[in-house]
């Protein structure tokens, strides 16, 4: 009874989700391009810009929350991916300016000319293709989580080991990425962009299809992340987050399931990512400061860990809020975000959708418990264990059984 | 020429200093000898410029080399001597002995004294004799060493004069060394130079190296072989001496990252605290620093020198109050839940940032060396600075006292326990919540003192603290975490390791290996160099 309830109740989120995205998606293009200015409802092209990166954090967080909140992985190096998806789209866009770049070289972009190359260096090639740049997008992060994974994970590097690893492995591509002769701009990055695809990258129609490229890319990822959160393979991520070693010892693969979903949310970055540069115009190793992933995980806890729709909610509300801070008091904003960390791990463990599903279903169950006065009279769901279980998930577990589990080991 | 040039900026300082003292009397005798340049040939000035010489006066200086140099004019009207130097049409007339400005002429009032080169390499010599022969020992030493760039033949005789008289050994071994390097450029017999061969074979640094090198390519026979052989000693020596010259630096980086991580190593071994906003009580200590030496600046500037001493137990309670809040306000309802006190932690260390940012502004504040801080000194062929030295010794006299802490106080015995097993530890009746507060306090207040230390060789901004917190928590988790050992040994490894990777592949790159390097060794050893067993383990 209890599970298809809950099952229902997530269904009803998800769909509610994915019409809001709809909305989202055709109105903002609609509102930009087809209402006239005048209008009260037309949607400026930097308004356009502002959310379809918001978009892409959101992608970014729906990443994270895969790994985290579903598998017990906390990633501070997430935006690692992210900067390297963007660099491969930064590179194919850096391809596409041609001899309009300030040096009018063909093949070289600008900041190679000037820094004296004499040929493009081989890991350029391919990137004037954008269906080649696109795979790489994929590719170059999904490899790199990979092996950085396939090591990790077999020998067991789990928790507060891990998270640091991880802060090592962004922090030691930023300082690679800063150097000029690795060929990817150095400190400038890569910018000054033209077109992608033969659209010119500054028009308002091109900017709308990139915002409806990025909503559409979140929702596809978030339809991925559901489908799997709600598999089989989902509950014994979810079981690994809680008790790894118990999972090993019934005999499952924890590392390959580990490598599965890390792998697979690095590839979720990269795509982000790719979106993002195209927004922003430009992409230097800035995006892989190690601030950077951890500000991505407070949007996560901020929205609920582990509800993946609340990744997505974290990601805008507090990027929505930095937007308006710094315009506004740009003295307060790290104030307001260092309170944030400190309030929502202390107040709101569960973020705001876990706190209100919390909310929801104790209400649910009282009123179940007295419709069945005469019923089962077995423990009490939710009411002890949830302390020690990490910002749980709206249980795809069935809470009876939860209960019945007696100490889960902190999944931390 | 450059050479020359300052040889005769060394000249002026000496005859600036010199001259008040002999102005009365002596100056009127010198300048009729200066006047004297003026008369007759190149014969007679050059019999002149014996009598200057002979007079041993440093003040003379200038004015030969003037004349060297084809400055030395004297005025048609009175036959009086100066130094001249064209300005537009007209020429500025300098004494040469006083070296005050005298007026201007024209072009037809003065005459130049003429030189040749006979002339010229007599005043040369005559230049370097006269300051071999220079009362202070440091000119003396500046002298020889100028002979020894220039390896003039020309200086061996005033050498030979200046070691007979020569009574300061240290100035002595300058001069020999002169002297060898000036013989091997002459035209001396081969025992004469395959003793000087010997003699800068002995002085064992770069400059007898380059020197050698010079001289196995342009002579043959047993000078050739015995040159090849000095060449292949020196470059051994040197090559001990880089060594011993990294593994100082490494130590010296080793010796930072202990003083960022030894209070990490605390908080973190001790209560498996990921404390984020432990670089910001770094920060803190280093603008304590900061705010005692403005005080005392503004109110006793003669305590200036024990600022540091001064502001080591500030600091140490400022962030450790600090900490003490912390933990007691944010970090006390986290425990059991590491990833999200890291989290918190994070925030803290932001609001920290800002505070500073908001008080102090957001750029460097300047925070002075104390006399004995600043300076260097020579060990052998490295250079080695005070700063440095003394913050190695401070790295290590901090470990050892929390050592101490750690080991023979009754605290350090409840923390150990605590470390080791937690309940166990409650069980026996101590207080486990005050120990995790004060330890996160010694933590932070050793973070504290780190900074006094690190504002010494760091700018001391807002961000200070975020330079160093990945560094310090590459080296706990390196060293291995709740053992001090590990944290000393993995700090000095880390650094060493750094420095002898950066000759080879760049500072940037020496990092990212060393970051590769660690990744790599967690996964062969998920807990560290010196890991803790048993039960805490799982914990």
């Amino acid at each position: 009874m209890m599970t298809s309830f809950l099952f229902r109740a997530m269904d009803a989120r998800a769909g509610v989700f994915l019409a809001i995205m709809a909305a989202v998606v055709i109105l903002v293009p609609v509102g930009n391009l087809l209402v006239p200015h005048g209008s009260p409802f037309h949607v400026p092209t930097y308004a356009v810009t502002l959310m379809g990166k918001y978009l892409t954090y959101a992608l970014l967080a729906l990443a994270v929350d895969l790994v985290w909140g579903y598998c017990g992985i906390l990633s501070l190096g997430h935006a690692a991916f992210f900067a390297l998806g963007g660099y491969a789209m930064g590179m194919y866009l850096m391809r596409q300016i041609g001899t309009r770049g300030v040096y009018g070289d063909p093949t070289l972009p600008d900041f190679m000319v000037f820094l004296n190359w004499q040929e493009l260096p081989w890991y350029w090639y391919g990137f004037d293709m954008f269906w080649f740049a696109a795979l790489m997008v994929l590719l170059v992060p999904g490899l790199i989580a990979f092996v950085f994974g396939w090591f990790a994970f077999r020998s067991r590097v789990t928790g507060v080991y891990l998270s640091i690893i991880t802060q090592a492995l962004t922090y030691a591509l930023l300082l690679a990425f800063f150097r000029n002769d690795m060929g990817f701009g150095g400190n400038n990055g890569l910018t000054d962009f033209k077109d992608i695809l033969g659209f010119d990258i500054q028009a308002d129609t091109t900017r709308a299809g990139l915002f409806a490229a990025s909503g559409l890319a979140l929702v596809l990822s978030y339809m991925i992340c559901r489908s799997i959160t709600r598999s089989k393979l989902g509950k014994v991520l979810v079981a690994v987050r809680d008790a790894e070693s118990r999972i090993r010892f019934l005999g499952y693969r924890v590392e390959h399931y580990k490598l599965f979903v890390w792998t697979l949310s690095a590839m979720m970055a990269g795509v982000a990512g790719a979106l993002y540069v195209p927004q922003v115009g430009i992409i230097n190793p800035g995006e892989f400061a190690p601030a950077n992933s951890i500000e991505v995980v407070i949007w996560v806890a901020v929205g609920g860990r582990g509800t993946l729709v609340g990744a997505v909610l974290g990601a805008v509300l507090v990027n929505f809020a930095k937007t308006w801070f710094t315009a506004a008091l740009p003295e307060i904003w790290l104030f307001a975000l260092g309170g944030l960390f400190v309030f929502v791990t202390l107040f709101l463990p569960k973020g705001i959708l876990g706190t209100l599903n919390d909310g929801w279903s104790t209400l649910r169950q009282r009123r179940n418990s007295s419709d069945q006065e005469d019923g089962t009279g077995g423990p009490r769901p939710q009411a002890k264990q949830s302390e020690d279980a990490p910002a749980s998930t709206p249980p795809p577990v069935p809470a009876m059984s939860r209960a019945g589990a007696s100490h889960p080991q902190p999944a931390e | 020429m450059s050479n020359l040039k300052s040889i005769f900026v060394l000249f002026c300082l000496v005859a600036g200093l010199v001259s008040p003292a002999l102005a009365q009397s002596d100056t009127e005798s010198l300048r009729s000898l200066v006047d004297a340049l003026a008369k007759g040939k190149y014969a007679e000035t050059e019999q002149q410029i014996g009598a200057l010489v002979a007079t041993g006066d440093p003040a003379v200086a200038p004015a030969l080399q003037a004349l060297g140099a084809g400055d030395l004019y004297f005025r048609k009207s009175d036959g009086q001597v100066f130094i001249a130097e064209k300005d537009g049409k007209r020429f500025t007339l300098t004494d040469p002995l006083t070296l005050e400005v005298e007026g201007d002429a024209g072009k037809r009032e003065i005459k130049k004294i003429k030189v040749n080169n006979k002339l010229r390499r007599v005043i040369r010599s005559a230049l370097g004799s006269l300051t071999l022969m220079a009362a202070d020992p440091n000119v003396r030493v500046a002298a020889a060493e100028a002979i020894f760039k220039a390896q003039d033949p020309a200086g061996i005789d005033a050498l030979e004069t200046a070691l007979a008289a020569e009574t300061d050994d240290n100035v002595r071994l300058v001069m020999e060394q002169a002297r060898a390097a000036a013989v091997l450029n002459s035209d001396l017999e081969e025992a004469q130079k395959l003793a000087a061969v010997e003699t800068l074979s002995e002085m064992g640094n770069r400059e007898a190296l380059s020197l050698l090198i010079g001289v196995r390519s342009n002579s043959e026979g047993a000078v050739r072989d015995a040159a090849n052989h000095a060449v292949e000693k020196i470059e051994k020596s040197i090559a001990a001496w880089n060594t011993a010259q990294n593994v100082w630096y490494g130590v010296s980086l080793g010796s930072v990252l202990l003083l960022a991580a030894i209070g990490l190593a605390i908080t973190f071994g001790v209560m498996g605290v990921i404390n984020m906003a432990h670089g910001e009580m770094v920060m803190i200590g280093a603008y304590t620093t900061f705010v005692v030496q403005e005080i005392i600046r503004t109110s006793a500037p003669g305590l200036f020198d024990y600022s540091l001493f001064i502001a080591l137990p500030l600091a140490f309670l400022t962030a450790g109050l600090i900490g003490i809040a912390i933990e007691r306000g944010v970090i006390r309802w986290l425990y059991g839940r590491p990833l999200e006190t890291l989290l918190a932690t994070w925030g803290i260390s932001l609001i920290l940032q800002q505070a500073v940012r908001s008080v102090f502004g957001p750029t460097n504040r300047e925070v002075g060396n104390p006399d004995w801080m600043s300076g260097a000194f020579e060990l052998g062929q490295m250079t080695i600075t005070f700063n440095r030295m003394w913050i190695v010794v401070f790295a290590l006299l901090v470990f050892a006292g929390l050592m101490l802490v750690l080991k023979k106080t009754p605290f350090g015995l409840y923390t150990r326990a605590v470390t080791q097993n937690r309940r166990m530890a409650a069980s026996m009746g101590i207080r486990t919540p005050w120990i995790d507060a004060l330890t996160f306090g010694l933590g932070s207040g050793i973070a504290g003192i780190a900074g006094v230390a690190l504002s010494q060789i760091d700018n001391v901004s807002p961000n200070l603290g975020q330079g160093y917190i990945i560094d310090s928590f590459m080296v706990v988790v390196f060293g291995g975490v709740g053992n001090l050992w590990g944290t000393l040994v993995g700090a000095m490894t880390l650094g060493v390791v750094n420095k002898f990777l950066e000759p080879y592949a760049g500072a940037v790159l020496g990092k990212i290996f060393v970051l590769v390097f660690i990744i790599l060794f967690i996964q062969k050893r998920p807990r560290g160099l010196f890991a803790l067993k048993g039960r805490a383990v799982e914990a």
